[in-house]
């Protein structure tokens, strides 16, 4: 009798433990207001009451239309040969790879490589098989894919369903590290494709780096995220790393306007109004390209 | 003894209610929420939680100047409609959707690329005494290049 008590009461404390933590990125606690500013106590306050806190990256899909829009050419001799999944043996490095592959297959995508199209998606399979995360890529995705290989629109769709599933099943069974690590890969492949697509020739007047300069912007949110699963051998190690991204991103300067919000009613979209100003030497850049690369080497060794 | 018998069971419980209250989220972000972002691509990120009434998350986001965005927040139908504030870093607030009668989608572009801080509430309504309600939140982003 007294067993059987026990038993509802720890059930029920299960139910509304479940109930109340479970699907949030991060649940808070007092370590993390070591993340926020110091000098600005009014997000501390902010952060200090929100029960769930995401940091979020640009996705492969969003870097690789990031990097197309910037008016890029395509190179597949920058994207990581698929031949190189028989390599991957690791949590980390199937991790890190599935981001990375994902990245390619959407920067292929965009740009209508229709064999590289297929061979990416299948690449990414073996990463997300070799993770054990279930129906991720099924063959039927792969099969519509081929179906639908000239149509850009019902493959962006395919690859941003794939994700999702990849990245919420993590998400879902509590494997925030992986997740993290799928995140990181993405967008260290976009910043290197990126980085390697500059010409110093016209690098004033190149759009994308413009581009490269926004991710300043994500990398201490990159960092919080991280943060998250400090503790885990893998994750600390990126952590080290993408530290040395961060030094050099310090030393470039971004000065915004305060933005002004304005509702367009013809479109009814919101314009955030504001004026940036920043500044990325080239000799900056140099340090940077180099420290990406050798860090994304390392991921796809 | 019989609370050691008891403790894996339970531990079994736990992680069966979690990965269910999850994959319920999942399911409802992907059938309640993703089509919302029509005609925009969805970024492929999946955001989603269980709160409970009264009960805020954050998410912050770098959004750039080449793009149109649309936000989707959905909440489960249990729960009271949710509210969502769009800050800049400096926390100033931008958007409030309590102005548009908690309308579950903004779509925003920016002159330029912008750190971005959302918080999302559950507002209370149960009455006193009764207990507050909970089910899933997602927050998705759709993306399209700036025409």
């Amino acid at each position: 009798m007294l067993g059987n008590r026990i038993l509802i009461l720890l059930f029920l404390s299960a139910w509304v433990m479940t109930g109340c933590n479970s699907g949030g990125r991060k649940m808070k606690k007092e370590s993390d207001s070591l993340l926020i500013p110091r000098d600005d106590a009014g997000v501390y306050e902010e952060i200090k009451k929100a029960e769930k806190v995401f940091y979020t990256l640009p996705s492969p899909l969003e870097s690789a239309m990031l990097i197309k829009s910037a008016g890029a050419k395509f190179d597949d001799n920058l994207l990581n040969p698929v031949d190189n999944t028989r390599n991957y043996i690791t949590n980390k490095s199937m991790a890190l790879n599935l981001g990375i592959y994902t990245c390619d297959l959407s920067f292929a995508s965009l740009y209508d490589q229709t064999q590289l199209i297929i061979n990416y998606m299948n690449a990414a399979k073996k990463m997300a098989d070799g993770l054990g995360i279930l129906k991720a890529i099924e063959q039927e995705d792969i099969d519509r894919l081929e179906e639908n290989i000239h149509n850009t629109d019902v493959i962006m769709d395919i690859v941003s369903q794939t994700y999702l599933n990849s990245n919420s099943y993590l998400e879902d069974n509590g494997q925030t590290a992986i997740a993290a690590m799928v995140l990181v890969g993405g967008w260290m492949e976009g910043l290197y494709i990126s980085t390697r697509l500059i010409d110093l020739k016209d690098f004033n007047s190149n759009k994308l780096v413009g581009r490269i300069i926004d991710q300043k912007l994500s990398v201490d949110i990159l960092l919080s995220l991280l943060e998250d699963s400090k503790g885990h051998p893998a994750i600390d190690e990126i952590i080290v790393q993408v530290n040395k991204i961060k030094l050099i991103f310090d030393k470039v300067t971004i000065k915004t306007s305060p933005i002004r919000p304005e509702y367009d009613q013809s479109t009814s979209v919101t314009v955030l109004k504001s004026e940036v100003q920043s500044d990325l030497s080239q000799e900056v850049f140099r340090e940077l390209a180099v420290a990406v690369a050798e860090i994304r080497n390392s991921f796809v060794k | 003894m019989r609370i050691l018998r008891i403790f894996p069971v339970v531990s079994l419980l736990f992680l069966v209610f979690s990965v269910t209250a999850n994959a319920q989220c999942k399911a409802f972000a992907k059938a309640d929420c993703l089509p919302e972002l029509a005609p925009y691509t969805h970024d492929g990120n999946y955001h989603a939680a269980v709160l409970t009434e009264g009960e805020e998350a954050e998410l912050f986001k770098t959004f750039y100047s080449d793009m149109d965005y649309r936000l989707a927040v959905c909440g489960e139908e249990i729960l009271p409609p949710v509210e969502f504030i769009v800050m800049d870093a400096s926390n100033n607030i931008l958007y409030t959707n309590k102005n548009a009668n908690f309308s579950r989608t903004w779509d925003f572009k920016l002159e330029s690329s912008q750190q971005l801080k959302f918080v999302i509430k559950v507002n209370s309504s149960s009455e006193q005494g009764s207990s507050p309600k909970s089910g899933c939140v997602a927050i998705m982003f759709g993306f399209k290049i700036k025409k």
